[in-house]
């Protein structure tokens, strides 16, 4: 067991380090990070100024503080983009994957932990100073709550992992994903509550997206981290995000073994 | 011979206008006279292929449009999510905001169908596709605009046309000279200034080759500021995005003439008219990073 | 449109003159890809350009073809100024570059012969005429019809030197033309060359690491090494210059003692206990014949081979010649 989780060290440390040599590529991300912020927090300041004072409990300097923690998370939670596994199901590279000693998922999530981690520090960190410049930001207060925010991000990052892991294994049963998997990522992002809160939805649709993890990728952490969600409520949240975890998980497990064994009845 | 200096300014315009051209009126016959025709053939021909090249793939192709028209509900839901808590964004009521979106999305969506694959110049590079243009007697700019036509983009300018049509309806535009001149001018210059933005970041991306994120900033931020009313920002953003990357010129300003709306500070409904102008200024500079970055590909800046 | 030297404006469709190209790089110390290269290729010529990867053939040939700017000297191709000139250039040259596919990865071949024909501004009975004869000469008609990401190497690399004569260019650049393909591929490819070259004299510049690309396509040899010209002349001139020997490899009828003491030979060893004998000989002192004639005396001859000198011995031996 302790062997297990040094090698998962290893895999997310890589994937660290991958992540840090595109020094060019990270400033290019914080600038561009910065412009959609800047664009997303004047849209939201302004359309609470429109409503009045405050919309669906947030005024002025919460709406910001919300858009910019969105900014912070972006480039951590993948909502887009990720296709590695379902590559090497269809090059049949990921026969050699299952050679190794370890379930497949949890390799990866390492992984994408550790690059998430690296983009957090570098991409994500900068927006904090460019937010509370712009248009103000709220930090967490006392030390056990950046803990929690900063647990439940760890949390997102995992559940938006292994929701992109269990859209690519559907690469075990279809020759061609692309429509799906670009459509799970834009669904996934308008649900995750990115560019409007899921509090400012309709009521139907913050009963679909309750219903779905996609709160628990962005949402949830930018509450906790922005203050709109303390005490009992945040932590309410955070068991939603670990039952989330463990779901997917479990169901990233599943799904790998019926993959593998329609691999193993078809010949690879 | 067409003329000396092959990759000359006022070539690599005359060969852009003619590959927008070609793309645009992939079928229909553009009236170009002289010896250009043999340039605008040709780019004709490759822009023809493009098409006949989707159209093979029926299944992946009608996935990548539900795709594109599923990323356009999105965006609309967006628009509709912020109404359904505020009545009025930037001055504008929801009637208001959905002429910008349309317009803003239509523009946008028009030029990524055309133009929209010049952002992955890194890529032409790695695989050595720039090179062979190179070796061919046309410019370089034509023959990258050429290369490709995302016709799956479709998906999102039918949502665009959809809720165009609806905006107009809902707002009871009457078809007057003003009205009908302004949609025009702000359809063709508003896509034309989407594509000079595409261009003008493919001549960055010739020394951005890992940067290309900053890429978004400019053609997908741009966009984004595009859908908004002016008046959600502060001043020193709405400069910018006026005078500086001039995306209001593409909707709301249009929009501010369309619905006889007053606007605000740097944000006058005259100014809607001179489009062509932010549209000529974009180009502008699309072709000097163009040819400053082939120079700097070629080594031959300094 | 064939150039008469005259319309070239001098006696060379290449001509090159201390051609120089520095690479900066962060980090790291300038690097001259290219260092002084004077040259010149008269119309007509066929020409090997060889040197060991990273000698600078590619950033020549960069610069002949306006892709990359010279940090100093000049480059004048089919009496263009290959970076001002870039699309009339075009007109004249045609280029395979190894890697990089000049043809529609997702059209069928026959597309792209017609795109291409109209970016050449070929009309249409002359662009019919030359893809006809190119696709007998080439033996392409089976592949005609498909989609170019389906065709085989060999298949692929035939339609991209198609792709590069449509046009009849009176200058042809190939880099790496064989390589990866089998032997009936390769000896198809270069009896096409052969005979292009004689009907239409076209010039050829050709690098390589195939000495048969060599000695079949080529009547002289440039060798570049760090940049600079090591050689230039004709290949045996090389491989004297640079004392390569040939080896006669024979298969005798039996088993027999190994042969030393040949005139003019080096014994350099045997197989199956003596069946097949390995001797080096200098082809300036002597000749296959004549070794033959004295193997014969000794023991039968069943079978014989001659190998010829290895192309990157040549230019290791250059090297060591050089510096």
């Amino acid at each position: 067991m302790r062997g297990d989780l040094r090698t998962y060290w290893l895999l997310a440390r890589a994937g660290f380090r991958r992540q840090a040599t595109y020094r060019l590529a990270l400033a290019a991300g914080i600038f561009t990070n910065s412009v959609f912020g800047v664009i997303r927090a004047s849209i939201l300041v302004s359309a609470v100024a429109g409503a009045g004072a405050a919309v669906a409990g947030y005024d002025a300097r919460s709406v910001s503080s919300y858009a910019w923690w969105g900014q912070v998370l972006i480039g951590s939670v993948a909502l887009w983009g990720w296709s590695e596994m379902a590559d090497r199901v269809h090059s049949g590279d990921i026969a050699a994957d299952f050679l190794r000693p370890l379930p497949l998922h949890l390799t990866y999530l390492a992984a994408d932990l550790g690059r998430a981690a690296l983009a957090l520090l570098a991409r994500g960190a900068p927006m904090l100073a460019v937010g509370a410049l712009y248009s103000g930001m709220t930090f967490p207060a006392a030390p056990t709550e950046w803990a929690l925010g900063l647990l439940s991000i760890a949390l997102a990052v995992a559940a938006a992992f292994l929701g992109n892991y269990l859209v690519n294994c559907a690469a075990f049963w279809l020759v061609e994903i692309r429509g799906l998997t670009l459509a799970y990522s834009i669904v996934a992002t308008l649900l995750a509550g990115l560019f409007v809160p899921v509090h400012w939805f309709p009521d139907w649709l913050r009963l679909v997206a309750a219903a779905t993890p996609f709160p628990s990728f962005i949402q949830t952490p930018v509450d906790i981290l922005s203050g709109f969600a303390a005490g009992p409520a945040a932590w309410r949240a955070v068991a939603v995000q670990v039952g989330w975890v463990l779901a997917l998980g479990v169901a990233g497990a599943s799904v790998t073994a019926a993959g593998r064994r329609r691999l193993e009845v078809q010949g690879g | 011979m067409v003329d000396n200096s092959t990759d000359g300014l006022a070539g690599a315009v005359a060969d852009a206008v003619a590959g927008a051209a070609a793309g645009g009126a992939a079928g229909g016959a553009a009236g170009t006279s002289g010896k250009r025709t043999g340039a605008l053939a040709a780019y004709r021909r490759i822009v023809q292929s493009r098409v006949r090249a989707q159209a093979g793939y029926r299944v992946s192709f009608a996935t990548d449009i539900a795709a594109t028209l599923l990323t356009g509900l999105a965006e609309l839901t967006e628009v509709y999510v912020i109404f359904h808590n505020t009545p009025r964004l930037g001055g504008l009521d929801f009637d208001a905001a959905l002429l910008v979106f349309a317009l803003a999305n239509l523009t946008f969506a028009a030029a990524d169908l055309l133009v929209g694959h010049c952002d992955r110049l890194p890529t032409y590079i790695k695989q050595g596709r720039l090179d062979v243009f190179y070796l061919r007697p046309l410019s370089l700019l034509g023959q990258l605009i050429t290369s490709e036509v995302s016709l799956r983009r479709l998906g999102r300018i039918s949502v665009a046309l959809v809720v165009l049509v609806v905006a107009l309806a809902r707002g009871d535009v009457q078809a007057t000279a003003t009205t009908v001149g302004m949609l025009s001018v702000a359809v063709v210059c508003g896509t034309a200034l989407h594509c000079g933005l595409f261009v003008a970041v493919a001549g960055l991306q010739f020394w951005l080759v890992d940067g290309r994120e900053f890429a978004n900033a400019f053609t997908y931020g741009g966009a984004y500021a595009a859908q908004q009313s002016s008046l959600v920002f502060p001043d020193p953003v709405r400069i910018f995005f006026t005078f500086v990357v001039p995306a209001a010129f593409t909707a709301y300003l249009p929009t501010l003439v369309i619905l006889g709306l007053p606007g605000g500070d740097f944000a006058d409904p005259a100014l809607a008219w001179w489009l062509p102008v932010a549209a000529a200024w974009v180009w502008v500079v699309a072709l000097v990073t163009w040819r400053g970055g082939v120079r700097h590909y070629q080594g031959a800046g300094g | 449109m064939p150039l008469t030297p005259a319309a070239i404006g001098g006696d060379s469709i290449i001509d090159v003159d201390r051609l120089t190209r520095v690479f900066r790089r962060r980090g790291a110390p300038a690097l001259a890809a290219v260092d002084g290269m004077t040259f010149q290729v008269a119309p007509g010529e066929a020409v090997g350009y060889i040197g060991a990867n990273g000698a600078g053939k590619s950033t020549t040939i960069k610069m002949l073809t306006g892709i990359l700017a010279p940090t100093a000297g000049t480059a004048r191709t089919c009496g263009f100024d290959p970076m001002r000139e870039r699309r009339d250039l075009a007109r004249h040259i045609g280029v395979v570059f190894g890697q990089r596919s000049q043809l529609w990865w997702d059209l069928p071949l026959q597309e792209s012969f017609e795109i291409l024909a109209s970016i050449h501004r070929l009309d249409a009975p002359r662009a019919a005429r030359r893809t006809a004869e190119l696709v007998e000469l080439l033996d392409m008609g089976a592949t005609l019809t498909q989609p170019v990401r389906s065709l085989s190497l060999g298949q692929r690399m035939r339609a991209e030197v198609a792709a590069a004569l449509l046009h009849e260019p009176a200058l042809v650049i190939l880099d790496e033309p064989t390589i990866g393909l089998d032997v009936l591929s390769k000896a198809s490819l270069r009896e096409f060359l052969i005979r292009e070259r004689r009907e239409r004299e076209t010039t050829l510049l050709l690098t390589t690491h195939d000495m048969g690309d060599i000695q079949r396509l080529c009547d002289r040899v440039l060798v570049v090494d760090h940049g600079r010209l090591a050689y230039d002349g004709t290949l045996t001139g090389l491989a004297d210059a640079v004392g390569v020997q040939r080896v006669l490899v024979v298969d005798l009828d039996a088993p027999t003692e190994a042969l030393h003491g040949i005139p003019h030979t080096r014994w350099l060893g045997s197989e199956g206990d003596g069946v097949r004998q390995r001797l080096a000989f200098d082809a300036k002192v002597t000749t296959a014949a004549a070794v033959l004639t004295e193997v014969a005396e000794r023991a039968g001859v069943r079978d014989l081979t001659i190998d010829e000198p290895d192309i990157e011995d040549v230019v290791r031996r250059i090297y060591s010649a050089t510096t």
